[in-house]
């Protein structure tokens, strides 16, 4: 079953939809690569709406469209056809430095792999979000290390990622999406490389953040514990999304 | 953050840095070196030539030298049965020729003249480029068995002869050769004597004209013991030293071991109304190709050299040094250069391959392509200006070793173009008595040893750094485009 459409608001610029107002819009979304010169198609004419400050949970098997469903909704790529909104913007139309502004400043990613930058302190990790928004330094470091305390690793500041466990480094990445206090928190796969006290700890940390600021929380998973976590559920296979 | 993440990452990333700091450091090292290497020949080159041809001179007419005719060649030095002195039996000879330098070719002073007469023409003076041969010796005195009758049948043979340089007949002689270079005492500004520096006394005045007076040079009056207030004697009459000259350059000669004026020069050399080479100084240096083409289309016999002429003339090690130096030491610091240029780049693309997911992540949260290409160039900027102090460093190491092994390095100039040099010494023979005597030809050309000296110039240090810098740039636009050229779902997607 295709999720309902509510389309939201032409634009380019985005403002913060308050609670339960769509805070994305799809429409039609097909995504097709080129691969070893045969057309692959990711997704295939998507629609649905996510409501501001939903968790939505996707679900689905290897290849089946997750990740590239995830980017879409990232700013990170544009269909082949249909439309994707962030409330008021329309990301399929924007050129690349408009979406490198809106990634900037309104979506935090938690990666799987955690992607900390590894000649960088956590701190300075977290630091890195704040760059392109122009953050003096002063308080790019007061507010980087704030992030890190809200994550319980103020005392780890100092420490390069290979000095962290995979649970702190995930902490770190959580911090850089956080510091830059967005609307839109998107977690490809947060605890796939965790064991399961850790993962626990990290999303209880995510769930407690979304709780308490109110974020738009989607989260790429294979695991269905953190699935049943979420107060929406999608699942996606061949590049069709269906809700559960 | 800019400086701190390419701090972090240099420190980080400490091979990939080293080996491009290491690649360009060689590199422009190995440019500096050349390049003052370069300029050291370069100096040495005109040090050679203003010896020679004087400072300032931008054109020098000379006539192509021609073979010598049957009977021509050195001097020829003939004794009648009278001639010498005779005492204890030894007959003491001595004669000096002056004479046109072998191989050179004398024309018209009139061709001073039509030069002087062209537009462009600053200054021009005529030199006659001359050697002194000087014939001595010692011979027995051969009338000593003439004086009295034959011995008869059954006399014994009278005294076994006596006299000569061993006493018992035998004949010594010696060859002194000096250079002579008779010129224009009035018009010294332009020509060998404007090299010169005024050691003791002083130099030729226009009032000098038709006098016998000699300036020497400092290393000749030395060797031959001469001093300002002697007399020397060229061809045959005797010049009194009135000043003593050096080189304005450390490491040279003047252009010829005696000085006199012209109009002497030609009388007594026999070569009267003739001069061997005319220096010009043309009225601006854009006008020097001019100016050849005119003096070339006044003077149809004869040859007009230009400074850069004359340099291709320089011969010996030197003009060896110099051809190392332009053709395998350009060569040989281009393709380092462009190698440490290919490694940087290369290691740099690699790099940006390497942190491709780190890109992408940097994306992904929002940096623009335009601060990624930024900070992937100010990483092979640091890079390239660690190698480039390095280089300057290792430079600065290598042309002080060359300075400190400070090679001598020979030049001699021009085969065609008219000059005297430092002649040789006296030349000591023994022969058997004998008649007439061709003694040894005199060397026409100009030649100096000259040490090497490479200079640490603005320029050279301008190069380091400018190759640094470039160098730097040109491996962080390789890589900054490499890095623009990420998108970022791709670069997410890589397992690099």
């Amino acid at each position: 079953m295709s999720a309902a459409i509510e389309v939201a608001g032409h634009g380019t610029s985005t403002t913060a939809p308050s609670k339960g107002t769509p805070m994305y819009a799809l429409e039609n979304v097909s995504k097709t690569y080129v691969q070893s010169q045969r057309p692959i198609t990711a997704l295939k004419d998507v629609s649905l709406t996510i409501g501001a400050g939903q968790l939505v949970a996707i679900q689905g098997p290897t290849g089946g469209g997750k990740s590239t469903l995830l980017q879409m909704l990232g700013a990170l790529d544009r269909p082949t056809s249909g439309r994707v909104a962030l409330g008021d913007a329309e990301l399929s139309h924007l050129p690349d430095s408009r979406l490198a502004g809106i990634r900037a400043k309104e979506i935090g990613f938690v990666f799987q792999g955690f992607n900390l930058i590894p000649t960088l302190t956590a701190q300075e990790n977290v630091e890195t979000a704040l760059e392109p928004l122009g953050v003096p330094g002063d308080e790019r470091r007061r507010r980087a290390l704030a992030a890190l305390e809200s994550v319980g690793l103020a005392d780890r500041a100092g420490h390069l990622p290979g000095e962290l466990s995979g649970g702190q480094q995930q902490r770190v990445a959580i911090a850089r999406a956080l510091v830059k206090e967005p609307d839109v928190l998107l977690a490809d796969e947060p605890t796939g490389n965790l064991d399961e006290d850790t993962r626990d700890e990290i999303m209880d940390l995510l769930e407690g953040l979304w709780r308490d600021r109110g974020l738009t929380l989607i989260v790429v998973t294979h695991d269905s514990a953190i699935a049943r976590r979420a107060e929406r559920r999608l699942h996606i296979k061949n590049g069709t999304v269906t809700e559960r | 953050m800019f400086f701190t993440y390419l701090r972090r990452e240099l420190a980080g990333r400490r091979r990939q840095t080293a080996i491009i700091a290491i690649g360009m450091a060689l590199a422009i090292a190995l440019v500096m070196i050349v390049n003052a290497v370069s300029t050291g020949v370069r100096d040495a080159q005109a040090d050679v030539l203003d010896s020679v041809y004087g400072v300032g001179t931008d054109l020098t007419v000379a006539q192509e030298p021609t073979p010598p005719e049957e009977g021509e060649g050195g001097p020829r030095f003939e004794f009648d049965s009278g001639d010498g002195t005779t005492a204890d039996g030894t007959t003491e000879i001595s004669q000096s020729r002056l004479m046109a330098g072998f191989g050179s070719t004398t024309f018209d002073a009139g061709a001073l003249a039509d030069v002087e007469a062209l537009d462009d023409v600053a200054a021009a003076a005529a030199t006659l480029s001359l050697t002194n041969t000087t014939f001595n010796g010692e011979l027995p005195d051969f009338r000593q068995g003439s004086d009295s009758a034959a011995p008869t049948e059954g006399e014994q043979l009278a005294a076994p002869p006596a006299g000569g340089f061993d006493g018992a007949g035998g004949s010594a002689f010696d060859v002194d050769s000096f250079t002579v270079l008779g010129l224009d005492p009035a018009a010294a500004a332009v020509g060998p004597l404007s090299a010169v520096a005024l050691d003791e006394g002083r130099g030729l005045e226009a009032s000098d004209t038709g006098d016998a007076v000699a300036v020497l040079d400092a290393t000749y009056a030395t060797s031959a013991d001469l001093a300002v207030g002697d007399t020397i004697d060229v061809g045959g009459t005797e010049f009194e030293v009135v000043g003593i000259v050096t080189s304005t350059s450390a490491d040279t000669e003047t252009a010829a071991n005696v000085y006199i004026p012209l109009d002497l020069a030609q009388s007594i050399s026999g070569e009267d109304g003739m001069i061997s080479s005319i220096s010009v100084q043309a009225t601006s240096a854009d006008r020097i190709d001019a100016l050849q083409a005119d003096i070339e289309e006044a003077l149809p016999d004869a040859t007009v050299s230009t400074q850069a002429d004359l340099a291709a003339s320089v011969s010996g090690s030197l003009a060896s040094a110099s051809s190392l130096i332009t053709n395998l030491g350009l060569w040989v610091s281009l393709a380092v250069l462009v190698a440490a240029f290919l490694i940087a780049i290369l290691l740099t693309i690699q790099g940006v391959t390497r942190r491709t997911r780190e890109f992408g992540t940097l994306k992904a949260i929002g940096w623009s392509n335009r601060r990624i290409v930024g900070q992937v160039s100010g990483e092979s900027l640091v890079q390239g200006l660690i190698g480039g102090a390095a280089g300057l460093v290792l430079g600065l190491v290598g042309i002080w070793v060359v300075n400190l092994i400070a090679p001598t390095i020979g030049g001699a100039s021009g085969s065609d173009l008219v000059a005297g040099g430092p002649g040789g010494g006296p030349v000591a023979m023994q022969a058997a008595p004998g008649g007439g005597f061709t003694g040894p030809a005199a060397s026409a050309a100009g030649s100096a040893e000259v040490v090497l000296n490479a200079p640490v110039t603005l320029g050279v240090i301008a190069i380091a750094i400018g190759l640094a810098v470039l160098g730097g740039l040109v491996a962080g636009a390789f890589g900054g485009w490499r890095a623009a050229r990420l998108r970022p779902a791709e670069a997410l997607r890589s397992n690099a």
